[in-house]
C-alpha cells in the first residue's frame, strides 16, 4: 500500500500541480491532503480549485479554520511581534481572495482522518493530534512524548505537518510520527524545491520516503510581486532560506537556516 | 532567574481534552484551608477554580535552588546568595526526576533558579537532559565563561533536540540594567554574551516590562539593534511580564484581594490554557505545581511526579496575572 501525504500548500498550485503530477508516476494508492491550502502564496483559490478536481480528501488546517469561521487572523500559533506581522498579511491577503464557497467547503472538511492500512492505525492531523496549531519539530518532540501521543490517541502512525519542517522517527512497539513537510514554501535550506511524503506500509512495516518537488518557482515569485505580496515571502520561494516566521523555530532548526 | 516570565499569549485553540482526564471532576476537590492574607498567598474561597494537569509537556528544575549571585529588586522569588528556601539540586536528583519524566511522556525541559550556573553539576546535568528531550536554561548570563560557552555550544551539537540560553536584561544599557541588578552586573554580562557569540550560541535574550518602553514597537527595534550589537546576527528578543510576589511585591505594589480568580471568571475549561495544566517544577524540597509558586507550602503537591498528576485551585494572586496577562514562562 503505497500513501501520499500533501503538507501545507500556502497557495503554491504550482508546486502542488507538479506534485500531484509526480504521484501519478508513481503508483499512489491514496493521496491525502493536511491542511494551510493557503497563506503565503498568490491566488489562493486556485488550491482548492485543483483539489476539489481531482478529488483529494484531506483535513482543515489553522488556515482552513480561520477562514471557514471568517476568524481575523490564522491562529498560526506564533508568538513573536515580527513573526505575526507577517502571518497578519498572509492571512488577510488569502481571506480576501478566497471566495466564500471554498471557505464554506473548508467548513465541510474533517480535523482529523483515520485509517487502517498495512495492519496500522493511521491518524492524518494538522498541527498535532491534542491541537491543530501545535508545533511538532523534530529538535522538540522527543521520543516519549510522541509515544504518549500515539497512545493517547490510538494511534500507530500519525502524519502532520504544520511546522514547515519534514521529519520521521521510529517509535517503540513500530509505531511512527512523519511531519509530512510542506509543498508550500521550501525546507529551509537553501534550495528552491519543496517536499511531499510517499509512505509505503505492508504489514506492518513503514517506509517513509520524503520526495523534493522541483516547479517553477520563479514564475510563482513572479506572481507574488505582481500581487504585492511582500519581497520577504519572494526571498524565501527564490532563496529557500526562511525570511519569516522565524522566531517559532526551536535552536536547532533556527541554527540550520540563513536567518 | 524568576524574572523571566513570558507574557506570549497562549495560544488557544480550543485544545481538545487529553484522554481519561474529564473537567467534572475538578469540583470533586475538598476547597484549599484558608491561609493569610498575604500578597501571593491563598485564600480558602472554594469558588477559585480548579486547572487539570492535561499532560505533563513542561519539566522545571529549580536548578539552583534560591540561591543566586545578585539580588534583583524585581525577582519574585527573593533569590540572593543567603537564600537558602530551595537548595542547589544534584546531578543525581534532577536525573531521577528525567527517569520518571520519561513514563509520562514529557516534552521539554527549563533549568532556572537562582543563577543556574552557580551549580557544579549544570554541564552534567545538560549533557543527561540532552538525552532525552530539549532543553532550556534560564540566566542573568553573569557566568558565562569561555569555557561553559564552548561547552554549551558542544552539548548543543551532540544533541538531536534543541538547546536554549535564556539571558535576562532589564534595559538598554547599564544604567536601567544596573538599577534592578545591581552595580557592575552588566559589563559582566555584557562578557557572558560576547563569550556565548564567540562559541557560535544564539541566546534568547529575555527583557522584562520593568525596562522603560520595551514593549513598544519601537523599543523591541532599538531593542534587537543592542542584541546585534553583542555579535548576533539573528537577535532573539522575548519581552516578559513580572509578578507582583517576592521582592517585585515591595518595588511596586502587591496583589489586592479582589486580583483572584473566581470560577466565574475562570471555567474549569478555559483554564485549561494556563501553564499549570501543562507543567511541574522539581526543587530540592519536592514538586510544585509550577515555576511561580514555589514559596508557597500548599503548592507544594508531592515528593515524586507520579503524586502530583491531579488537579490544583487557581487560589492566588499570581494565579490571577497568569490568566489576565496570559502568562507563559516557557520561551
Ligand atoms: S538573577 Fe535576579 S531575578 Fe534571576 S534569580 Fe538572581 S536575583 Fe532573581
Ligand atoms: S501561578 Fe499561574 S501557573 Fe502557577 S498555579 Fe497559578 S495560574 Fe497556574
Ligand atoms: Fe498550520
Amino acid at each position: 500500500m503505497r500513501l501520499a501525504f500533501l503538507g501545507g500548500i500556502y497557495s503554491n498550485y504550482h508546486a502542488l500541480a507538479a506534485a500531484l503530477d509526480d504521484i501519478t508516476r508513481r503508483n499512489v494508492d491514496a493521496t491525502y491532503f493536511l491542511g494551510d491550502l493557503g497563506a503565503f502564496g498568490p491566488h489562493p483559490d486556485r488550491v482548492p480549485e485543483l483539489l476539489i478536481v481531482r478529488g483529494i480528501p484531506g483535513i482543515q488546517g489553522n488556515y482552513e479554520e480561520s477562514l471557514s469561521t471568517r476568524a481575523d487572523d490564522c491562529h498560526c500559533g506564533y508568538t513573536d511581534p515580527r513573526d505575526n506581522h507577517y502571518a497578519q498579511i498572509s492571512y488577510d491577503y488569502t481571506f480576501a481572495n478566497t471566495r466564500d464557497a471554498y471557505k464554506d467547503w473548508m467548513a465541510t472538511l474533517p480535523r482529523e482522518i483515520r485509517f487502517t492500512a498495512g495492519g496500522l492505525r493511521f491518524l492524518l492531523v494538522h498541527g498535532s493530534p491534542r491541537t491543530i496549531n501545535e508545533f511538532l519539530w523534530r529538535s522538540t518532540s522527543p521520543d516519549v512524548f510522541l509515544e504518549k501521543l500515539c497512545n493517547d490517541y490510538d494511534a500507530d502512525v500519525i502524519v502532520c505537518t504544520h511546522t514547515g519542517l519534514h521529519w520521521h522517527k521510529s517509535l517503540s512497539e513500530g509505531r511512527h510520527v512523519l511531519n509530512a513537510g510542506v509543498l508550500g514554501r521550501p525546507a529551509n535550506d537553501g534550495r528552491a524545491n519543496v517536499w511531499y511524503t510517499l509512505v509505503d506500509v505492508n504489514e506492518r512495516i513503514v517506509d517513509v520516503t520524503f520526495v523534493p518537488v522541483h516547479y517553477d518557482h520563479a514564475l510563482l515569485a513572479n506572481e507574488m510581486r505582481a500581487e504585492n505580496l511582500p519581497e520577504q515571502f519572494v526571498e524565501t520561494i527564490l532563496t529557500g532560506w526562511w525570511t519569516t516566521c522565524l522566531e517559532i523555530l526551536p535552536s536547532k532548526e533556527r541554527t540550520a537556516g540563513r536567518w | 532567574m524568576p524574572s523571566h516570565l513570558d507574557p506570549v499569549p497562549v495560544p488557544v485553540p480550543a485544545p481538545a481534552p487529553a484522554p481519561g482526564v474529564g473537567a467534572s471532576e475538578a469540583t470533586a476537590f475538598p476547597p484549599a484551608p484558608g491561609a493569610g492574607a498575604g500578597a501571593g498567598t491563598g485564600t480558602g474561597n472554594k469558588r477559585h477554580p480548579h486547572v487539570q494537569l492535561r499532560a505533563l509537556d513542561t519539566l522545571w528544575f529549580q536548578v539552583a535552588g534560591t540561591i543566586c549571585n545578585i539580588e534583583c529588586t524585581h525577582c519574585f522569588i527573593s533569590c540572593s546568595p543567603r537564600n537558602h528556601s530551595h537548595e542547589m539540586m544534584s546531578l543525581a536528583d534532577v536525573q531521577r526526576s528525567l527517569d520518571d519524566a520519561r513514563g509520562l511522556g514529557v516534552r521539554e525541559y527549563y533549568f532556572t533558579g537562582g543563577e543556574p550556573f552557580m551549580n557544579r553539576d549544570m554541564l552534567a546535568i545538560l549533557e543527561a537532559t540532552l538525552k532525552q528531550g530539549p532543553a532550556t536554561v534560564l540566566t542573568n548570563g553573569m557566568l558565562l565563561r569561555p569555557d561553559v560557552c564552548r561547552r554549551l555550544r558542544e552539548l548543543f551539537d551532540a544533541s538531536e533536540y534543541s538547546l536554549d540560553i535564556r539571558v535576562s536584561l532589564d534595559g538598554f544599557d547599564a544604567e536601567s540594567h544596573d538599577a534592578i541588578r545591581g552595580k557592575g552586573v552588566w559589563d559582566r554580562v555584557m562578557i557572558g554574551l560576547r563569550n556565548l557569540a564567540d562559541a557560535g550560541v544564539n541566546p534568547v535574550i529575555t527583557v522584562t516590562t520593568a525596562a522603560e518602553g520595551v514593549a513598544s514597537e519601537e523599543g523591541r527595534a532599538r531593542f534587537l539593534d543592542v542584541i546585534r550589537g553583542f555579535g548576533f546576527d539573528r537577535p532573539r528578543l522575548k519581552v516578559l511580564s513580572l509578578f507582583r510576589i517576592g521582592a517585585e511585591e515591595n518595588r511596586t505594589r502587591a496583589y489586592e484581594e479582589w486580583e483572584r480568580l473566581n470560577a466565574e471568571s475562570l471555567s474549569d475549561e478555559e483554564a485549561s490554557v494556563l501553564q499549570c495544566s501543562s507543567c511541574r517544577m522539581v526543587t530540592s524540597k519536592g514538586v510544585y505545581v509550577c515555576p511561580i509558586l514555589i514559596e508557597e507550602p500548599e503548592a507544594r503537591m508531592g515528593a515524586t511526579l507520579g503524586e502530583t498528576l491531579r488537579p490544583f485551585q487557581l487560589r492566588y494572586g499570581a494565579c490571577h496575572t497568569c490568566w489576565v496577562d496570559g502568562v507563559t514562562c516557557r520561551t
